[in-house]
């Protein structure tokens, strides 16, 4: 085996590409679990919001306007969810489940007409003299605009939710909904903006897969990514950068296993195919073993429905 | 309460969505059932599949009815589905993956009336039909021309499970290659799902960083061959064409056609003449064909015709010995070709393949 074959700057490009669609949707549910709803249909949301990007792209010819398409239909998708929760109060869980069947079954239906072609191509960020840089400038000055969004993204949320009005507000509706709801604050109205803004986000991680990880679209080609960016959500005890830091580890464990196999790594494949979810797992087990702190970190009102009395 | 009415609701409406049941018709037509391992847009494996159970509806009309599952896991989901689809009134069902293997017999066991096929397994029963193709053929045609066009001397294959079926056309893909090319190497990383295009795409990009320039894949989607395109190296067509994604990438494919055979057996049933029996043909039977090439220059593409032409007309086994194992023992003499048997049971890289085989 041969370590000096590894180019550690092309494993870095490769885990970002694993890993932005993960950021997306990570961000997008954390904000929808801080306001104290679960939505277990990022899997849905997401892999509609492929087809949708997909599809706009490829009619107009413009990967922009497909990333819209994305970010409404994902939203659109988790309209439907918001509506069964926050106004007919129906179960969370069992709702967002039934989003991802309904999701995956909508975008087969929709993709039909979209088997069988490639992508357009997905303009990257170049600057001058930047992007040209050894090392520095694959590194950081020549991704696709996407992942810059991502990180500004996480970056944004992180400051809304912690230094604005408007994130404590958010926060408080997640801890508890009768107090924010008794000192007047809309708590359906901020839980529908929530759950929309986390639809928007997990469709642009569906788009991320269809026009830049892999440029096609098949049916199921979210391959479970919904239900690891809920487990990142978990993972990073609801702080973004924490949920992007957990996206970075899965894709670099990702990319590195498949990395060392082709050096020929005598380890069994399957034991490598594991280590990303095993680490998750690894993770998850470390954050809940104490309790008090874990407790604190999840929003109190999380998967609770809320019926305004009075 | 509200939650379980739902869920049953929703258990209903996707039984019935997927299985497309509800057509009845007059003179009892003969029910054929189809489960596949992945979505039938997956422009790959499960798509040919589905191409062979159209043409059984094309060419029976009104005396058939077929329905299928897709997208169902191997192991104990795929239990569930045959015996929903065994109690459903089917008389002939093709369980489509490897791993469906003990499943089937499972179920067939409890459903003798019924006739089930299974596709690149090798255990039969009295109601269990085996049927596969020589898709080892197939690789050692692209195998010449990869091994022909790598400027690297590298080429990078994607596996998915390591089964015979995926072991065989590794090895076959490489003696075909290394014939042509005594610098060959091959890389193999596995990636342990038949369809994830992330994950494949992932693979590729991995390959192609450490030096493949013609890449190989034995998984369903055709995300290698967009990777390939970008990237500006070469690739082939798995299970179908797939041209579309890669113009200029695409060499060649390896494609599978399952109409014939599928025709063949629903008649067998019809006319009360089917039996239990191991099908497993290849280029000469048009159950393997090849695509069409592509930006291969015109010698090499002679070299891949002439091994194409001797292997139909029965003159060129692509396992022709001297060949010895990777651990240097011996497999093959010089002029032995291997017995079927051992093929099927494949599980050991033949001697230059790097890397170890997972078991």
């Amino acid at each position: 085996m041969d370590l000096s074959a590894l180019n550690p700057v092309a494993i870095a490009v490769s885990l970002i590409v694993a890993a932005t669609p993960l950021v997306f949707a990570a961000i997008g549910e954390l904000v929808v679990e801080k306001s104290g709803v679960l939505n277990l249909g990022v899997e849905g949301m997401m892999i509609v919001g492929a087809i949708a990007g997909f599809a706009g792209a490829n009619v107009t010819g413009s990967t922009t306007f497909g990333v819209l398409c994305a970010l409404l239909a994902g939203a659109a998708l988790s309209g439907v969810f918001a509506f069964m929760t926050q106004v007919l109060m129906s179960n969370q869980v069992a709702t967002g489940l039934a989003l991802t069947l309904f999701g995956l079954g909508l975008a087969a239906m929709l993709g039909q007409p979209y088997s069988g072609i490639p992508a357009p191509d997905f303009p990257r960020v170049w600057l001058p003299v930047l992007s040209d840089l050894p090392v520095v400038g694959r590194l950081l000055f020549s991704h696709d605009w996407l992942v810059y969004v991502s990180l500004l993204l996480a970056g944004t949320t992180a400051w809304v939710l912690t230094r604005t009005r408007a994130g404590l507000v958010l926060r408080a509706v997640g801890e508890n909904h009768d107090a924010a709801h008794a000192i007047g604050y809309k708590v359906v109205l901020i839980r529908t903006g929530a759950i929309l803004f986390g639809g928007a986000c997990a469709g642009v991680g569906g788009a991320y897969l269809s026009l830049v990880a892999s440029p096609l679209w098949v049916e199921g080609m979210t391959a479970g990514r919904g239900w690891i960016a809920l487990a990142i959500v978990v993972f990073a005890s609801w702080k973004p950068w924490r949920a992007v830091l957990g996206a970075y580890i899965f894709g670099g464990v990702t990319i590195a296993q498949l990395n060392l196999q082709a050096l020929g790594v005598a380890i069994e494949s399957q034991y490598l195919s594991m280590t990303p979810y095993l680490v998750t797992i690894v993770v998850l087990v470390i954050i809940s073993a104490d309790k008090r702190r874990a407790r604190m970190n999840a929003p109190a009102c999380l998967g609770r429905p809320f019926f305004a009395a009075g | 309460m509200e939650r379980r009415t739902f869920l049953a609701g929703l258990g209903a409406t996707t039984a019935a969505t997927t299985l497309g049941l509800g057509r009845a018709r007059a003179q009892d037509p003969v029910k054929v059932g189809f489960i596949y391992v992945g979505p039938i847009g997956d422009f790959g494996w499960s798509y040919q599949h589905d191409q062979g159970r159209l043409a059984v509806e094309e060419e029976y009309g009104d005396k058939v009815q077929t329905s299928y599952l897709e997208s169902v896991p191997e192991g104990p989901d795929a239990e569930r589905a045959l015996r929903q689809m065994a109690q459903s009134g089917h008389s002939l069902i093709f369980t489509t993956s490897f791993g469906y293997m003990n499943p089937t017999l499972k179920v067939a066991k409890q459903f003798p009336q019924v006739k089930f096929e299974h596709a690149t397994g090798y255990k039969r029963d009295a109601n269990v039909a085996t049927y596969g193709s020589r898709f080892y053929e197939g690789r050692a045609v692209i195998g010449t021309i990869a091994g022909r066009m790598t400027k690297t001397n590298t080429i990078g294959y994607i596996a998915s499970f390591p089964i015979p079926e995926v072991v065989r056309g590794i090895n076959s893909a490489f003696l075909a290659a290394r014939a042509v090319n005594p610098d060959v190497k091959i890389k193999i990383v596995w990636v342990n799902t038949w369809i994830d295009p992330g994950k494949e795409a992932d693979a590729a990009n991995a390959l192609i960083e450490q030096g493949c320039d013609v890449i190989m894949q034995h998984t369903d989607s055709p995300a290698p061959l967009t990777i390939a395109e970008e990237k500006g190296i070469y690739a082939f067509g798995q299970a179908a064409d797939m041209k579309e994604y890669a113009p200029t990438a695409r060499l060649s494919s390896i494609i599978d056609d399952w109409a014939p055979y599928y025709i063949e057996r629903v008649g067998m049933v019809m006319d009360g003449t089917w039996e239990a029996t191991d099908t497993w043909k290849g280029i000469a039977s048009g159950m393997v064909k090849i695509g069409d090439y592509n930006n291969v220059p015109e010698d090499v593409a002679a070299q891949a015709d002439a091994i194409k032409d001797g292997i139909v007309a029965g003159t060129h086994h692509p396992f022709t010995g001297p060949i010895k194992k990777q651990d240097g023992s011996d497999w093959l003499a010089a002029g032995e070709t291997a017995d079927d048997g051992t093929l099927l049971g494949m599980n050991f890289y033949v001697e230059g393949v790097d890397g170890e085989l997972p078991s």
